[in-house]
């Protein structure tokens, strides 16, 4: 069995596992019922500890407030075209790095490598130049396309296809005549899907959460979800529940999809951790 | 799961296909790279020797290295510098302890342990827009959640927003929630990647909990840790998302800036104040801040690693 799983947890275990997962859930919980509430009742001596109906009021509000659901709507094509673009290009690119010789390929893939630590942003101030002279400022397309392939994705896979893919397949597929085509799509791609699946997901969290290049160069009439939460948050909302409601509103659907697939974040995660 | 490491180029088969479509297949993502990271990377440097406004962009004056003289002095930029430092430490320092002893504590045999893994996850698929504005309410002076539980234990309220030691507090406090979990399950894999018998001759050697986290998990760690450390330093030094909306969206860090980061400075630089050559310099400074800090984690690293406390590749059980 694994290291130190032979030994069941003491008590003390327990209750400082149970202290950490209540922090992590309960400004989450708390969000609901900060959205409940009225200023004056969550300055009351005894703060409420339960929520009311009055979140959905609040919810409604915040809308009126906020582009929340035109956000929401541009966050699940931003999301999912980055993610079936990142998960297809870089198999393809993590494929010709594990499996196909060509000259090059050590220094192009130590190029890959070494970049996965330069930010992007680093290069803000051109890019927007960029984007803006082949006028995609303010167009989902500017925050989709720098972000279509990453150099970690491109690593991840080049790693599970090198261990998963034996070398006799291929060779086989290649001496039957097979194109590299044909090996890509009917010997790699099946055997590569588990790992497919964990960049998917860990991609889709990062493009539906990701902020700081969004916020440049979309503006309040056309964001992401993340952009539409400064709109309330730097707008006149009179009461904090109204924020707290927007912010919920938007947070839901990746809690849910979380809630729902939340194992398998946590299995890719470790994943990608001993593989990347 | 087991670690894989890349094969050589030695054990590599020469009949696997050798083949041009391999350039096509890396293309894409050599375009993308060239276009959207290395060219405005280089671009941002050019850019940090004139003086460039939004409006006339193209018609820029040179300026040599004017840009870094201004900048180096400037107090903003020492003051966003030295909050970076300040905040990246009590931010990042404190988030690596806890997550290693969680990672610790989940790597024993646990009633529940899927549903501890996803709850310490929670923080990190809550996104730092929304983490940011439920904490700046936790946080708020009178209605905050924060300052009831401090004058709970009769301790006198904080002013979360305006002072600076306190503001620091809280927007580390954001960073901590949401990476503290993802940070441990990484060392979780980790250090379910140490090789069992270590564990079983550190028994043997009669090793309590302690001594065997100390001899065997630690060391074993070390790749990973130097990883999460290095990331985290990156992360740090580009603050800006949780200090931006902690000031309601403003990038001055506060009133007095007392939270200002080099990041917000430098969206302070080219998007209000329009001057683009000046937010390009922070820009190329906050890149070589980054490539020394990193430099010398992974020097301290490998120095320590000399002294014979570790050799991952053969890692040895020393009690």
């Amino acid at each position: 069995m694994r290291p130190g799983s032979q030994q069941g947890g003491s008590r003390l275990t327990y209750v400082i596992v149970a202290v950490v997962a209540i922090v992590s859930i309960f400004p989450l919980y708390y969000t609901v019922v900060m959205a409940s509430h009225t200023n004056a009742e969550m300055a009351a001596a005894r703060p409420p500890l339960l929520p009311t109906t009055d979140f959905f009021a609040n919810v409604k509000a915040a809308l009126a407030l906020a582009p929340l659901n035109k956000g929401l709507v541009n966050s699940v094509i931003v999301a999912t075209l980055v993610t079936a673009g990142t998960v297809a290009l870089c198999t393809l690119a993590g494929f010709a790095f594990a499996k196909l010789r060509f000259r090059g390929s050590g220094l192009l893939l130590a190029l890959c490598i070494g970049t996965m630590m330069v930010p992007l942003q680093m290069g803000v101030i051109p890019l927007y130049m960029l984007m803006a002279r082949i006028g995609l400022a303010g167009h989902l397309a500017a925050v989709i396309l720098p972000t279509l392939c990453t150099a970690f994705g491109v690593f991840f896979m080049r790693q599970y296809i090198a261990a998963a893919v034996p070398d006799e397949l291929i060779e086989a597929g290649w001496v039957d005549g097979a194109s590299p085509t044909r090996l890509f799509l009917s010997v790699v791609v099946p055997a590569a899907r588990p790992a497919m699946a964990v960049l998917a997901m860990l991609t889709f969290l990062t493009a539906w959460n990701d902020f700081f290049w969004p916020i440049i160069v979309l503006s309040s009439q056309n964001p992401t979800v993340q952009v539409s939460f400064q709109s309330l948050a730097t707008g006149y909302a009179p009461q904090q529940s109204v924020i707290m409601a927007g912010t919920l509103y938007g947070t839901v659907p990746v809690l849910v999809v979380f809630a729902v697939l939340g194992r398998q974040i946590v299995g890719g995660i470790m994943q990608g951790a001993v593989k990347g | 799961m087991t670690t894989i490491s890349p094969p050589t180029r030695a054990q590599r088969s020469h009949r696997l296909p050798g083949s041009r479509i391999a350039y096509a297949y890396v293309a894409p993502f050599f375009a993308v790279f060239l276009a959207f990271s290395i060219y405005p990377w280089l671009d941002t440097a050019w850019v940090s020797l004139h003086e460039v406004r939004l409006s006339t962009y193209d018609q820029s004056t040179w300026l040599g290295l004017g840009n870094y003289v201004n900048l180096f002095s400037n107090p903003f930029f020492w003051n966003a510098f030295r909050n970076t430092v300040t905040i990246g430490v009590i931010s990042t320092v404190p988030q690596l302890c806890m997550a290693l002893g969680i990672a610790h504590l989940l790597n024993y045999r646990l009633r529940g342990r899927t549903f501890f893994r996803v709850a310490i996850l929670m923080p990190y698929a809550t996104s730092l827009a929304a983490a940011t504005v439920i904490f700046l309410e936790l946080f708020d002076s009178k209605l905050g959640l924060v300052n009831w539980a401090l004058h709970l234990v009769h301790l006198p309220a904080v002013d979360w927003q305006g002072s600076r030691w306190p503001a620091q507090i809280a927007v580390s406090t954001i960073v901590t929630w949401r990476w503290t979990g993802y940070n441990a399950l990484i060392y979780l894999a980790g250090m379910q990647s140490i090789d069992t018998e270590l564990y079983d001759a550190a028994l043997v050697d009669g090793a309590n909990r302690w001594q065997q986290f100390r001899h065997v998990t630690l060391p074993g760690l070390r790749p990973t840790i130097l990883f999460t450390i290095v990331v985290s330093t990156i992360g740090a030094a580009q603050l800006f998302g949780e200090p931006l909306l902690y000031h309601n969206g403003m990038p001055d860090g506060g009133t007095q800036g007392q939270y200002q980061t080099l990041g917000l400075l430098m969206y302070q630089q080219g998007w209000t104040n329009d001057r683009l050559g000046l937010a390009s310099a922070t820009a190329w400074t906050v890149f070589l801040v980054i490539v020394v800090a990193v430099l010398v984690n992974t020097t301290l690293a490998r120095r320590r690693d000399r002294q014979g406390t570790l050799s991952s590749l053969a890692p040895k059980v020393r009690l």
